[in-house]
């Protein structure tokens, strides 16, 4: 069926229970909402079967005409899956196993008594709170990105219509010229939420504007392009988006390419996301049922489709003009700018990039308008933020905040804190081109100014915690192992500046260090972020250099005293047996992969350090406390 | 290897031929019908597309989700992105090389066991993880992935 403008209104009408019992405002309604996560996280933990299990004791109470249960996409609180949200009363459950669910679809849906041994606590002893909204994860967050999360199943169009969808487009195709969209866009401050932090109207009118000679018959004129190729490592907000709220990415793309004036659009989506794919076919499916993508959407002149390319795996093809490259079929080799791909991109047409969080924020600055969205944040970083909070932090999981928020209240308030009571060390924030911010930053707000300034970026979104127990310098090695691995070896700043440095941080960590190397590496990382050919290059020495400024401290140890004050460098570490400790309980000596550790039952044991290889499986098996680390 | 020219490769062809695929495409569409990028296949492709083999083999050692070897009947993903990383992702590493006898990367001689790394599979609250054929096993530590490789090997013994 294809819809008009007007069949919006009336499937949202049709399907006004469904926005009722969500929001949570619908106690009049006769009818209980059971939302079951089905993100990544929450199936990883075998959500499906807490769902079979929920649907199974449902039936068996016969309640099934006044309990339905709904698969959602990402809740956000990942670290307390699989969880379920009652709606309307917002009750939250956590941490389910199949077997939780007989006693807890009795007591609460027969008997009426929420069960508070499945409620989240803040603390162990504490009492448990029962509602989602006043859980301090949720109740710092301000949604906008990710409005729909975890309210709407994404495989179904009506709900994502009746939670207020498509709106968006049919007001710009009915009501909107092209420029009046750019003008609202640009009026709202919003900036690319891919890294840059460029801003999007202006990006768009950049290829709005851009002239095109258009030969008769000949393929389309301009294109946009949506990066859904999320290669952050530890950075999942990308992948959450689509799969919780796809449409909200369609409709967003919809209504750039009505204002830029492209009829066809590519989601460049990571191989590594299965899940994500098949929500977007489906997604894309439906809409193309409705007539909200195809020839002639919403029975307008305006006609626009979008085709699916699955990512090969390469971090380069987060710089715009690698991402083309690939999707053309080529080697995603970054090209020289100018020209900019809003004058020559795919097939050397103009074309527009955003990321997937760019584009879902673009329904809501049409239907709210860019007055209440330039309301939120700070001056120059207008509207929220997506986070993918994760490493050494309690509440790991998915956050959006508004802009100007500070560290600490990410990582302390929502967050939780950092686990088993260590001491926080750093957060680090835009993947590999970002940097590490150390405890006396924690106040910096998260804007794209300050971030740069801490030495940092904005990024896409990963935000990893450290505690005391992580090595920087080993950190900075990792990103660099990474950068150095994903280097496209076009320019040689990057191809063979990267490999210096890891040359130069795996002496360093391997006890191999020498006076000098500190500087050496901030010479080698101010050149390499001038003279690199693209944005990889240009970030890649951000980690080193972050933790050179905040941490050198570290390295010096590392160089001068040959010990890894973290206890993490194998080289500078040694494992050993602490006779008070030790019971002689045979644990360690029985894990130990290669036998080195000796000892009768009961008695002291003892690490012949020249066949130890560092691997730590003692530490970690014993239970008395016995084995040191120095 | 004989190719066997199957319809499935024929229309392999059709679609890149029709321009409704890239050179990607095609050799994620092979692999997808192989589980890997035979070099029969890939010379058959070429020559019926007519796209020197050289160039598939730069996209295919480029790329890293594109194998040119089998894959083995268990196929050991760690993951090491950053959240993984931190909590301690390069012992599980370290661990499964010992315990499978092959480095990352490689398969084991008799073609039981791949072990790869991954930059991210975006569970980061399950970290450290590792993927065993598409199945997740989060929060693991040395001891749980010595338990682990103990019970693949018994699958593989009852199921040789």
């Amino acid at each position: 069926m294809k819809l008009k403008p007007v069949d919006i209104q009336s499937i949202r009408e049709k399907n006004a229970s469904v926005s009722a019992i969500r929001s949570g405002k619908g106690a009049a309604e006769k009818t209980i909402d059971l939302l079951v996560c089905a993100g990544t996280g929450c199936v990883s933990n075998h959500s499906l079967k807490v769902k079979a299990a929920l649907i199974a004791e449902i039936q068996k109470h016969e309640l099934q005409d006044r309990v339905k249960v709904v698969t959602t996409g990402c809740n956000g609180f990942c670290a307390n899956g699989p969880i379920v949200v009652v709606k309307p009363d917002d009750t939250f459950y956590q941490l389910l196993t199949p077997e939780d669910i007989p006693h807890l679809v009795e007591e609460h849906f027969v008997n009426g008594r929420p069960v508070e041994k499945l409620m989240y606590r803040p603390a162990e002893k504490q009492a448990p709170i029962p509602k989602m909204a006043s859980i301090p994860f949720f109740s710092k967050q301000q949604l906008i990105a990710l409005a729909n999360r975890g309210i709407v199943d994404p495989e179904r169009i009506d709900e994502y219509i009746a939670l207020g969808g498509y709106q968006a487009l049919a007001k710009v195709l009915t009501e909107m010229s092209r420029e009046q969209v750019i003008e609202e866009i640009k009026a709202s401050g919003l900036r690319g939420r891919g890294g840059a932090g460029f801003p999007t109207g202006k990006k768009w009118e950049f290829c709005k504007n851009a002239r095109v000679v258009q030969e008769e018959g000949s393929e389309p004129a301009k294109y946009i392009i949506c990066n859904a190729d999320e290669g952050d490592p530890g950075a999942f907000m990308d992948r959450s988006i689509v799969e919780s709220d796809p449409h909200a990415l369609l409709e967003g793309m919809a209504i750039g390419a009505y204002a830029i004036g492209a009829s066809h659009g590519f989601i460049y989506i990571r191989g590594e996301y299965p899940l994500a794919l098949e929500r977007l076919n489906q997604a894309l499916e439906q809409a193309r049922d409705y007539g909200l993508l195809g020839e002639r959407i919403l029975e307008t002149d305006f006609s626009f489709d979008i085709t699916v390319s699955k990512g090969a795996g390469a971090f380069v093809c987060g710089e715009e003009t690698s991402l083309i490259g690939s999707l053309e079929g080529k080697l995603p080799e970054p090209r020289v700018r100018p020209p900019y791909p809003a004058q020559s991109g795919y097939m050397g047409k103009p074309t527009n990039i955003n990321n997937v969080e760019t584009w879902a924020n673009v329904p809501h600055i049409i239907n709210r308008g860019a007055e209440w969205f330039s309301s939120i944040g700070t001056d120059t970083s207008k509207g929220t933020k997506v986070f993918s909070l994760v490493g050494k932090v309690n509440n790991t999981g998915l956050v959006e905040v508004p802009m100007g928020i500070t560290m600490r209240e990410i990582v302390f308030d929502i967050g939780g804190g950092i686990p088993g009571g260590k001491n926080f060390k750093a957060v680090q924030t835009g993947g590999p081109s970002g940097g590490c911010i150390p405890e006396s930053l924690l106040d910096t707000p998260v804007d794209y100014e300050s971030l740069i300034q801490a030495g940092s970026i904005m990024g896409s979104g990963g935000m990893i915690v450290m505690d005391e127990d992580n090595c920087m310098v080993e950190v900075a090695r990792y990103f660099i192992a990474f950068t150095q691995e994903e280097s496209c070896g076009k320019c040689s700043p990057c191809r063979e500046g990267t490999w210096h440095m890891l040359n130069v941080l795996e002496d360093i960590t391997a006890g191999k260090g020498r006076e000098g190397d500190i500087e050496l590496l901030e010479k080698m990382g101010q050149q390499i972020k001038e003279t690199a050919l693209c944005g990889l290059g240009n970030t890649a020495p951000n980690p080193v250099l972050t933790t050179i400024r905040y941490f050198r401290d570290e390295y010096e140890a590392h160089i001068r005293d040959k010990r890894c004050p973290a206890k993490v460098c194998k080289a500078l570490i040694t494992y050993t047996i602490d006779p008070g400790n030790c019971t002689g309980c045979t644990a360690c000596a029985k894990n130990c992969p290669v036998a080195c550790i000796s000892g009768e039952r009961k008695q002291t044991h003892v690490i012949n350090q020249d066949q130890c290889i560092k691997c730590g499986m003692c530490y970690s098996v014993c239970n008395f406390d016995a084995v040191r680390v120095e | 290897m004989a190719v066997e020219v199957t319809e499935k490769l024929q229309s392999i062809v059709e679609r890149y031929r029709g321009g409704k695929s890239s050179l990607i495409g095609v050799m994620q569409d092979i692999s997808q019908e192989y589980g890997y990028l035979p070099e029969e296949v890939l010379k058959e492709v070429a020559g019926r597309i007519e796209v020197p083999i050289s160039i598939f083999y730069s996209l295919a050692t480029f790329y890293s989700s594109f194998r040119l070897e089998p894959i083995g009947k268990k196929h050991v993903c760690a993951c090491v992105g950053t959240a993984c990383h931190v909590r301690g992702a390069a012992k599980i590493v370290e661990t499964l090389e010992r315990d499978l006898q092959i480095e990352a990367g490689e398969t084991s001689k008799d073609g039981n066991y791949t072990l790869e790394t991954v930059n991210c599979v975006g569970a980061c609250a399950l970290g450290p993880l590792v993927t065993v054929n598409g199945e997740y096993y989060g929060k693991m530590d040395q001891k749980k992935i010595s338990r682990l490789v103990k019970s693949l090997r018994q699958e593989i013994s009852e199921n040789p």
